[in-house]
């Protein structure tokens, strides 16, 4: 797979489409699983580990995708190329960061990806833009089939799939959505959220999972439980508990525009200004305007401007990104300097094709 | 993000101790925290010395559990206490009496309910199947899902019927 191809693009999950997508950016869940005749990665040697690989990703050809998955060996990658596959969501942090033979099968439109050898020997992702649980369902469902009739998982009557950690055991199984919530962090009325999910078992992760801060507004609700439910319980429950956070969200958005709107207008502008005229411009004030900005547009106060550009510039303006679009290694400096540029590129550059 | 330290579920407390001028970093998950804050509140020195013997004693019996190896990856609960993470499927057998009330602790259940793999033998699919219907139908019940429940209870009778139970 040519990886710069991939500066020019960007995910499907990203387009901003399918329901609920003004908050929901995205839908995804993951399955981990392991075949049973095999230590877990973090006990096997460097034999194991290419042994597991080759299994594996001889087996991505028979699944039947509508086009083949590209394979990507992240083992062989730049230490700056495992890191533009993080921030596109394609591989994990923990699995750019490991070390051995391992590698990921990733589908064209990037709503697919399959890790080989990251905590477990494999992880299935899918990916979809808004809020579409089921329909992730579906196809992570047949893809898993696909490779099951074809290898022997790890996986107990008892305790279901058998994971590296105990925390996946039972289905493997983790559904999350992403949302945007700015208003209720505007508010403060995100710590409500925290405490009420907190409570039913459901975790709140920022954008790159586990660890990760909450950049520019951006949460994943995911479960925590995976043994003693169905996936189908797991799913419905953050079918059902995720439209309240968006009705929540909807909520104080419609107060702050219909009691500020005077204010809000101005500081979304203001956010936009800066976006399209900065000099030097960090990553993290880069995320926290592009949350305003994506606000403004979906509360119509901003409307020269399209979310899924502005979903994109989210992941565009990332250092990794920057580097490879560039074509040169930047020092954190450098970037600033570059990301004001890009951004001042996509902003004034879309003005000026309407005009 | 750091594991408790005494248990595998990510610590959530970070707590420094400070006693007769030593630093000590303790890192705990939430229902681990509040058993050692209720079983840590120094007030006398006496007091000091009594709970470190209990805990001592506390140590020595964790210290035989550490010692268990999974003869098929070789690695020691100690081990996995330390990266929180196993070694093989095999040590879910291996160290089951352990690993129970752990995964009793993180996920409130220890018997899986969802997908099976379609290669499993058929009783064994069957059995499975039954359990899956009987914990839905249990959430049937408990959310006064009537209609839904009934159905279920044709399924699981029909299933029954049929692996000759």
């Amino acid at each position: 797979m040519d990886l710069e191809s991939l500066t020019h693009t960007s995910g499907e999950w990203l387009r901003g489409t399918g329901p609920d997508s003004d908050i929901v950016i995205s839908s995804r869940i993951r399955l981990a699983r392991n075949l049973a005749e095999f230590p877990f990665p973090n006990r096997a040697d460097d034999s194991v580990r290419s042994d597991v690989e080759s299994l594996l990703r001889g087996k991505f050809d028979g699944l039947h995708l509508a086009k083949p998955l590209d394979y990507v060996n992240v083992g062989s990658l730049a230490q700056l190329d495992r890191q533009f596959l993080v921030e596109r969501q394609l591989i994990s942090r923990e699995h750019a960061d490991s070390h051995g033979s391992r590698g990921v099968g990733i589908s064209r439109e990037e709503n697919v990806s399959l890790m080989i050898n990251e905590e477990d020997h494999l992880r299935i992702q899918v990916l979809r833009s808004g809020f579409a649980l089921d329909e992730c369902w579906r196809e992570i469902d047949r893809i898993d089939d696909a490779i099951e009739s074809q290898v022997t998982y790890a996986f107990s009557e008892q305790l279901g799939y058998l994971t590296a950690c105990p925390t996946n055991a039972g289905t493997g199984i983790r559904v999350s959505v992403m949302v945007h919530l700015p208003a209720l962090v505007i508010t403060k009325e995100i710590q409500k959220v925290f405490q009420a999910l907190q409570k039913i078992s459901l975790a709140v992760r920022g954008l790159y999972g586990e660890g990760s801060q909450a950049m520019g507004d951006f949460y994943q609700i995911s479960n925590q439980v995976t043994l003693g439910q169905s996936e189908q319980q797991i799913i419905t429950r953050l079918q059902e508990v995720v439209p309240n956070i968006i009705g929540y969200e909807r909520r104080v958005r419609n107060t702050l525009v219909k009691n500020n709107r005077a204010s809000l207008h101005d500081q979304i502008s203001r956010a936009y200004g800066i976006l399209k005229n900065a000099m030097t411009i960090t990553s993290q004030e880069t995320m926290q305007l592009l949350s305003s900005v994506r606000m403004g547009i979906n509360l119509g106060l901003i409307d020269d401007l399209e979310i899924p550009t502005v979903n994109e510039l989210f992941i565009h303006t990332q250092p990794a990104h920057l580097q490879k679009i560039r074509h040169e290694h930047l020092e954190s400096a450098q970037r600033n300097t570059a990301r004001a540029s890009y951004l001042r590129q996509r902003l004034t550059h879309r003005e000026n094709e309407r005009n | 993000m750091k594991k408790c330290s005494k248990c595998a579920k990510s610590a959530t407390l970070h707590i420094t101790e400070i006693r007769k001028g030593v630093v000590q970093e303790v890192h705990l998950c939430e229902s681990c925290a509040q058993q050692y804050l209720s079983a840590t509140t120094p007030s006398e020195d006496e007091d000091i010395e009594l709970e470190e013997e209990a805990g001592n004693e506390a140590e020595r019996e964790l210290s035989d559990i550490d010692q268990l190896v999974c003869p098929s990856c070789g690695i020691s609960f100690r081990e996995f206490r330390s990266q929180g993470r196993l070694g093989c499927p095999h040590d879910y057998i291996a160290f089951e009496k352990e690993l129970l009330p752990l995964l009793e602790n993180i996920h409130g259940a220890t018997q899986h309910t969802g997908k099976f793999p379609k290669r499993a033998p058929d009783a064994s699919q069957r059995q499975y199947q039954l359990i899956k219907l009987r914990s839905e139908l249990k959430q049937a019940i408990e959310e006064e899902a009537y209609e839904q429940a009934s159905r279920l209870r044709d399924q699981i009778q029909q299933i029954e019927k049929a692996g000759g139970e």
